[in-house]
């Protein structure tokens, strides 16, 4: 069902020193455009020009919505990762300095390919692919993000898991020093996500490493982040540094800090609201300030491909 | 010393300038001139004008205590203006969720109004400070006698009710909520305070 291009020159070749140079530019913006912490909006008018690498060999994928994207822009300026600051605009200001390599990510629990990888080893063995894939935070606005990444399914054949491992969990990375939202304690850190093995497996989520044809901007997750199209945008965790294969249901972060208002499935369903308010609409952002908002659709429109997994499940108790 | 010819010709018509800034801002930032609302610019407008609602309502209540303590008795002569503009910019926070966020979509609006508590709230909250707005000119405060002052005690309750709204929706981060109920806290303290020091007679301290 996929369509891919055979490539000659690897994905590792992503980390090119073209990269660190760009790297360096890109701090540098920031760097003038610094002093003025105060100032988001200014920044913000800055940051986005400064792009990253451009990734080799992409793919498309008859996955891939017609929707038009929204601008690099509005993709890097309006993120949710409380590492670096519980504002949407806190990420593109405080992850301006990340460094995202030297990169490792340890493979742990029942598989047969366990250990811990370099980033660039890790993704080498699969080709990339742009998913255009529509994303639905649980805040009730949505977007749609021109991912490039890997294919989950084929990472988690790669790592054999034994018939024990029934789920998959990943944690971001948790340093104090690089990520200064992580001092101050918002979440149970570090932050914790994991998929069933089925939905792991289903051919839609992806490892995304990059968005726009280029590297991932640190704000969205860099170097790797977890994309699941038909779940709210809380599941797809960020900066990637451990995956877990499991035989229990592992702990996730937001299901952990208000079980109430978060599930584990977290699936898109517009007849669950939240507690504190309706997930019937959405927000398209970047619509224009007198767009009405949109009708939410069961499972974010991906309902072909995933509805069978929760085949029996009372979807309003497992929310 | 602050003469009143002062206040009423310059700080007064300063002071307005300033309490309008915010939304010019808004303003000016909707049409990209002095800034940009970002990403999702409903949501900033909402922040925005609900924020400086609450802000204006913790001066509005601050300026009695703050009189008492400096002796500066003009202050008092801003307290109206204050209060009217935590009314315009919670009125700008609920016209923005009306016709903006929801479309002026009924079945979204009275459901939102019912249903979600934080929402119901904010509606209370905001219904009180038109009373207030509407009852706020000296012909009516004199013909109103006694109990003007008994309604306009409301005010607390929009403090409290604001900030109650304002904690009820944040996702998970409450350090901004946290602060203004801790500067209303002080604010309504100090009162109870005073209260208290009058019960038991001791005039000399609260004798102004």
């Amino acid at each position: 069902m996929l369509i891919k291009k055979p490539s000659d020159i690897r994905p590792s070749e992503i980390t090119s020193p073209e990269n660190y140079i760009n790297r360096r530019d890109f701090m540098r913006v920031g760097a003038i455009a610094g002093g003025s912490l105060l100032a988001p909006a200014a920044l913000a008018a800055v940051v986005p020009d400064s792009h990253l690498a451009k990734l080799p060999d992409v793919g498309s994928s008859p996955f891939s919505t017609d929707e038009t994207p929204n601008s690099y822009d509005d993709i890097t300026t309006y993120n949710n990762f409380y590492e670096f600051g519980t504002g949407k605009d806190d990420p593109v200001v405080y992850a301006r300095d990340f460094e995202p390599r030297p990169w490792t990510i340890s493979v742990e629990g029942h598989a047969e390919k366990t250990g811990t990888f370099d980033f660039d080893d890790f993704i080498k063995p699969f080709d990339l692919e742009e998913r255009i894939y529509r994303m639905r935070c649980v805040e009730a606005w949505s977007m749609v993000i021109p991912w490039v990444g890997i294919s989950l399914a084929d990472v988690v054949k790669y790592l054999q898991p034994t018939s024990k491992a029934k789920y998959v969990a990943f944690e971001t990375l948790n340093d104090p020093e690089r990520m200064p939202g992580v001092r101050r304690r918002v979440l149970d850190w570090p932050y914790r996500e994991a998929l069933t093995i089925a939905e792991a497996t289903n051919p839609l989520p992806i490892l995304a490493v990059g968005l726009y044809g280029e590297a991932m901007p640190n704000q969205n997750g860099a170097p790797i982040r977890l994309v699941v199209p038909w779940k709210y945008g809380f599941k797809g965790i960020k900066s990637i540094v451990k995956i877990r294969f499991t035989e229990r249901q592992p702990l996730c972060s937001w299901n952990m800090s208000q079980p109430r208002e978060y599930g584990f499935y977290a699936n898109v369903n517009p007849d669950v609201d939240h507690p504190r308010w309706s997930q019937a609409r959405e927000r398209r952002i970047g619509a224009g300030i007198f767009a009405d908002k949109q009708a939410t659709l069961m499972f974010n429109g991906y309902g072909e491909q995933v509805a069978d997994l929760y085949k029996g499940l009372d979807l309003r108790r497992n929310f | 010393m602050v003469t009143l010819q002062q206040v009423r010709l310059i700080w007064k018509p300063v002071a307005f300038v300033l309490c309008l800034l915010p939304f010019a801002l808004v303003v000016g930032d909707l049409f990209e001139v002095t800034g940009r609302l970002g990403a999702n610019p409903v949501e900033e407008i909402l922040d925005r004008c609900g924020n400086w609602s609450l802000r204006f309502i913790l001066i509005t209540l601050a300026v009695t205590p703050l009189r008492r303590l400096t002796g500066w008795n003009w202050l008092v002569r801003f307290r109206r203006m204050f209060g009217l503009f935590t009314f315009f910019y919670a009125l700008m926070h609920f016209l923005t969720w009306l016709i903006l966020d929801q479309g002026i979509l009924l079945s979204a609006i009275v459901e939102d109004l019912a249903k979600r508590p934080f929402i119901t709230i904010g509606f209370v909250a905001l219904l009180l400070l038109t009373a207030l707005a509407a009852t706020s000119t000296n012909g009516i405060r004199r013909r109103m006698g006694r109990r003007w002052q008994t309604l306009h005690n409301a005010a607390y309750i929009v403090g409290i009710l604001g900030v109650w709204h304002y904690w009820w929706q944040v996702k998970l981060d409450t350090t901004e909520p946290l602060i203004y109920a801790v500067i209303l806290a002080l604010l309504l303290g100090a009162r109870l305070f005073r209260h208290r020091l009058r019960r038991y007679q001791l005039p000399f301290l609260t004798k102004r």
